[in-house]
């Protein structure tokens, strides 16, 4: 009754092509963004920040950049975490190399920076297929995880291999890295970048690249033969994947933990974002903040249920245990519904157009 | 297929009676082309030429090379010899993706469509070559790329109503019949609005009726834009009826070619493919 | 300077300085490598059989090292561990065939391929949760000492490897060509609904071929865990088998028992001779590395066969 677009009539061929072309879908977007810069940091304390929905976010502009390669492109990649970290370290290098530079911009100079060093590892992707670059992406993972570690360069010789987050502000005095940052004042800056990225990778996704990445996906011999460029077509999806691993990669140590050592983004990072993908919907935008929620909470639950429960698991058990419930989840979300949470609030939509009279 | 697009007055120079573009020069021509994997002969010594505007059927039986011919005039083999012209000009070791942006676009025997996309997205990507607006433009939907896309949506939607698929525009390509997804793929490769579309069997797995408005489809596009039309076909009564030239493949090697009444009077075509009972 | 002339000079100088000791290098490479091959080989069982990129190779040679060391920790003699073991195995490739292949028969390879990573999951929390996760010395009585041979050092352990790995093969070779469980594996790999309308029994074969997979997972636990200790870190020495897999091919066993050998002797050859140029820590990714640039001339690995593409 409530959510239908019937008598909303589009009259011309751009009303067709808005991003959200029923109105109710407006009206939603526009909530969340109220409860999400207005309401939320009114009331969240900073556990809840610091813990959830930072994290949150982080892990959304990775989920991101991992679906567009992964869910549009179709290019498996096992490399995020080797991605995150150049994001990461490349953010502290230009924060230390040009104290002055805004943040915005050492920000968005670490996602370009990955973007050229995804390029450099996506190239045997004109000649290798599915798994076999899948396991060549893990190149990716371990060498540049070894070289963060090995040359200290990177890590201004510091002697732990740790970096940590310079503080920097934004519109002169809001500090929003750094030890003195408020941990509020981090997440509304986090969140409109994360804002601003979604909206840009919603529209690339539904212009020609985008259908350019997915011709690929469905078939790359069919999309080569009426005209679309392999090499350059995948080398895109990689450059535009990394260059989001690289801000969450940024992000992640500038604004979640504030100091970060390699180790931090290791193959384990890499599974956990394909997780998200998978979990949250191949090729939607919207299922990769799903799948981000969901692998963020599901920790944070698994830690405090048995507390709540009276239950006392040792900590190593419940790592242990988390492991399972993760694969489980996998394995089972992968046979009841492989398109993930994205597919099921698409099927709940429907649902609700009909509803309350489903005939 | 739009009402921009009428033909001028019959009987000029350039149209016939009915309203077709008069056939012309040769637009693309095979000579001694030869094609093998490993020791398999695929292709042995086939010349023949595609003349402007002519609707020309390959035809034989079942592993006589057809679609192998179509592989190498797009570029997607390379035969081992002999040379390909297009307009004229010989085309070195070339990528598929050269060709479809050179004008030759085509469907495939066993659908190639994208199927995880709508019927509209996949005719909207055959325009992918003609789009330019930048990755900043498109990341924010700037100007340009919003008045890129509804340009080429609206010449979609011509394609569309063309092939009357209109109802099915923004369902998932993989939960079409089959023959809706023929025609999707049609429009696939007329919204490129190439100069020689080659067709793989359009008419394979069909009915009676499907056949029929397929044909009128091939036709319709031959004369409202005087593309030029190779296909491969079996049914020799639709093949006889449609295409002003017919070349004959068996075995790798070219038996005939000619008009649909030479063929049929070709002593080697009746002893090797019509003469078995067909 | 330095770095040029210890990349490009100084090797090969070391090299013709020392010869003897470059064989004995090339001789302990090629040796561990045959480890790889060991894990390699499970992959590409399953691969053959079904098609599946079974990243849980490395979580079922951890999963069966756990428990054999669980076992004999428990005071159960080795032969009683190892039957029992064989049964876990047994057990686990039925368990999956049911709970994750059969659900998925028809789906795309990558979604296998990604519950095959949720298996992997499963497997590492199972094992640990029912075994713990402290290391586990595991001895089996095999000889860690030296061995000179011609002047040549090696370790005796590292040919009762390469003995084990051989005969591996070879029963596994007889297994395929010879028995009819074999005949009807091949037709499995060659195309699965062929297969079925001739009347060979899907869920069988899988469950059997994840069974010999585990098995082989089994032997490479037991080596491996004799090795190095059973602990978690035997689940990372399966993402030293990918590159195996990328050099040999997907499909090919004697392209696994070949990468295995060139990733092994490349390795320590690199690790011995190119520490200086580049740093040590380098077995990490040198195998990929290695992969990679081998990709880039040819495709589809060592052995694999030419893919013909068609439209």
């Amino acid at each position: 009754m409530l959510y239908r677009e019937a008598g909303q009539f589009k009259t011309s061929y751009a009303a067709d092509q808005q991003i959200f072309p029923i109105l109710q879908d407006r009206i939603g977007i526009g909530l969340i963004a109220v409860l999400a810069l207005g309401v939320l940091p009114l009331f969240a304390t900073e556990y809840m920040t610091t813990t959830i929905l930072i994290p949150f976010l982080v892990m959304s502009i990775a989920a991101i950049g991992l679906n567009i390669l992964t869910g549009y492109a179709g290019q498996l990649s096992l490399g995020t975490g080797g991605f995150m970290a150049t994001g990461a370290f490349a953010a502290y290098k230009l924060s230390t190399m040009f104290p002055d530079l805004n943040i915005v911009f050492v920000f968005l100079g670490s996602g370009v920076i990955t973007a050229f060093v995804g390029v450099m590892f996506g190239i045997p992707s004109l000649r290798i297929k599915g798994f076999y670059l899948a396991v060549a992406t893990l190149a990716a993972q371990f060498f540049l995880l070894w070289l963060f570690n090995k040359v200290p360069w990177f890590t201004n010789y510091s002697s732990s291999g740790v970096i940590s987050a310079p503080p920097r502000a934004i519109f002169g005095d809001i500090m929003v890295t750094g030890s003195s940052a408020h941990y509020t004042a981090k997440y509304l800056f986090l969140l409109v970048f994360v804002g601003l990225l979604a909206l840009a990778a919603k529209n690339l996704t539904r212009c020609h690249l985008g259908r350019a990445w997915m011709a690929i996906r469905d078939m790359d011999i069919a999309a080569e033969i009426i005209g679309i460029k392999p090499l350059q077509t995948k080398l895109s999806a990689f450059a535009i994947s990394s260059f989001y691993c690289g801000i969450a990669g940024a992000a992640w140590g500038f604004i979640y933990t504030g100091s970060v050592e390699p180790l931090a983004f290791s193959i384990e990072i890499s599974f956990k974002v394909l997780f998200m993908v998978i979990i949250g919907g191949l090729g939607s935008i919207l299922g990769s903040f799903f799948g981000a929620a969901f692998m963020v909470l599901l920790p944070v639950i698994l830690t405090n249920a048995p507390h709540l429960l009276g239950l006392n698991i040792p900590v190593d058990m419940i790592s242990h245990l988390e492991y399972m419930i993760f694969g489980a989840l996998i394995i089972f979300f992968l046979i009841v519904e492989p398109h993930g949470l994205a597919r099921l609030w698409q099927i709940g939509k429907e649902k609700l157009r009909l509803w309350p009279f489903p005939y | 297929m739009s009402s921009s697009a009428v033909n001028p007055v019959s009987g000029s120079d350039a149209f016939t009676a009915d309203g077709r573009h008069k056939i012309g020069g040769v637009i693309l021509s095979v000579q001694n082309i030869s094609l093998s994997f490993g020791g398999v002969r695929a292709l042995t010594n086939i010349s023949f030429d595609v003349r402007e505007h002519e609707v020309l059927a390959i035809i034989g039986p079942n592993g006589a090379g057809k679609s192998s011919m179509l592989n190498v005039i797009n570029g997607f083999y390379h035969p081992q010899e002999g040379k390909v012209f297009h307009k004229g000009q010989e085309r070195k070791r070339m990528r598929p993706y050269m060709a479809a942006r050179a004008g030759i676009a085509r469907t495939f025997q066993n659908i190639a469509l994208f199927k995880g996309m709508s019927a509209l997205d996949n005719i909207m990507t055959g325009r992918n070559t003609l789009m330019k607006s930048g990755l900043l433009a498109q990341a924010f939907y700037l100007g340009r790329a919003r008045k890129e896309e509804t340009a080429h949506r609206e010449f979609c939607e011509k394609i569309i109503d063309f092939l009357e698929i209109e109802a099915v525009r923004k369902t998932p390509v993989g939960r079409l019949p089959y023959g809706l997804q023929k025609r999707v793929e049609l429009g696939r490769a007329l919204a490129a609005q190439p100069e020689i579309l080659l067709l793989d069997e359009p008419m394979a797995g069909m009915n009676l009726e499907e056949k029929e408005d397929m044909c009128r489809f091939i036709l319709d596009v031959n004369k409202e834009f005087g593309t030029t039309i190779v296909l491969i076909e079996h049914d020799m009564g639709v093949v006889m009826d449609i295409s002003d030239r017919v070349v004959v493949l068996d075995y790798g090697r070219k038996l005939a070619d000619g008009t649909p009444d030479e063929v049929r009077a070709n002593q080697d075509v009746i002893d090797a493919y019509l003469g078995g009972g067909h | 300077m330095d770095f040029l002339y210890n990349f490009f000079i100084s090797p090969f100088v070391q090299i013709a300085d020392a010869p003897l000791f470059f064989v004995e290098v090339l001789t302990g490479g090629l040796l561990s490598g045959v480890m790889y091959s060991l894990v390699a080989l499970g992959f590409v069982l399953i691969f053959k059989a079904s098609g599946v990129f079974n990243f849980a190779q490395g979580a079922m040679v951890l999963f069966a090292a756990l428990f054999f060391a669980g076992f004999m920790d428990k005071g159960v003699p080795w032969w009683g561990s190892l039957i029992l073991t064989i049964g876990v195995m047994v057990l686990l490739a039925m368990a999956i065939e049911r709970i994750v292949l059969r659900p998925l028969v028809n789906q795309p390879h990558i979604i296998l391929f990604m519950a095959t990573i949720g298996v992997t999951y499963f497997l590492d929390g199972f094992g640990q949760t029912i075994w713990g996760s402290s290391v586990r010395v595991l001895d089996i009585g095999l000889p860690q000492t030296p061995l000179e041979i011609g002047g040549v050092l090696v370790n005796k352990f590292d040919i009762i490897a390469a003995v084990v790995a051989g005969s591996l093969v070879a029963a596994l070779a007889l297994f395929f060509q010879k028995t009819r469980i074999g005949r009807a594996l091949r037709a499995v790999a060659d195309d699965h609904q062929a297969a079925l309308s001739v009347g060979i029994p899907l869920k069988t074969i899988w469950a059997i071929v994840w069974t010999v997979a585990g098995l082989v997972g089994l032997v490479a636990g037991v080596m491996w865990g004799s090795k190095l200790g059973v602990q978690f870190s035997l689940a990372m020495v399966a993402l030293k088998a990918l590159p195996v897999l990328i050099l040999g091919g997907f499909t090919s066993v004697p392209g696994a028992i070949i990468g295995g050998l060139i990733i092994g002797a490349g390795e320590k050859i690199a690790e011995v001779y190119w520490a200086d140029a580049i740093g040590g820590g380098i077995e990490d990714w040198f195998a990929y590395m290695l992969a990679l640039m081998f990709l880039l001339f040819r495709p589809q690995g060592l052995f694999g066969d030419k893919i013909i593409e068609r439209v």
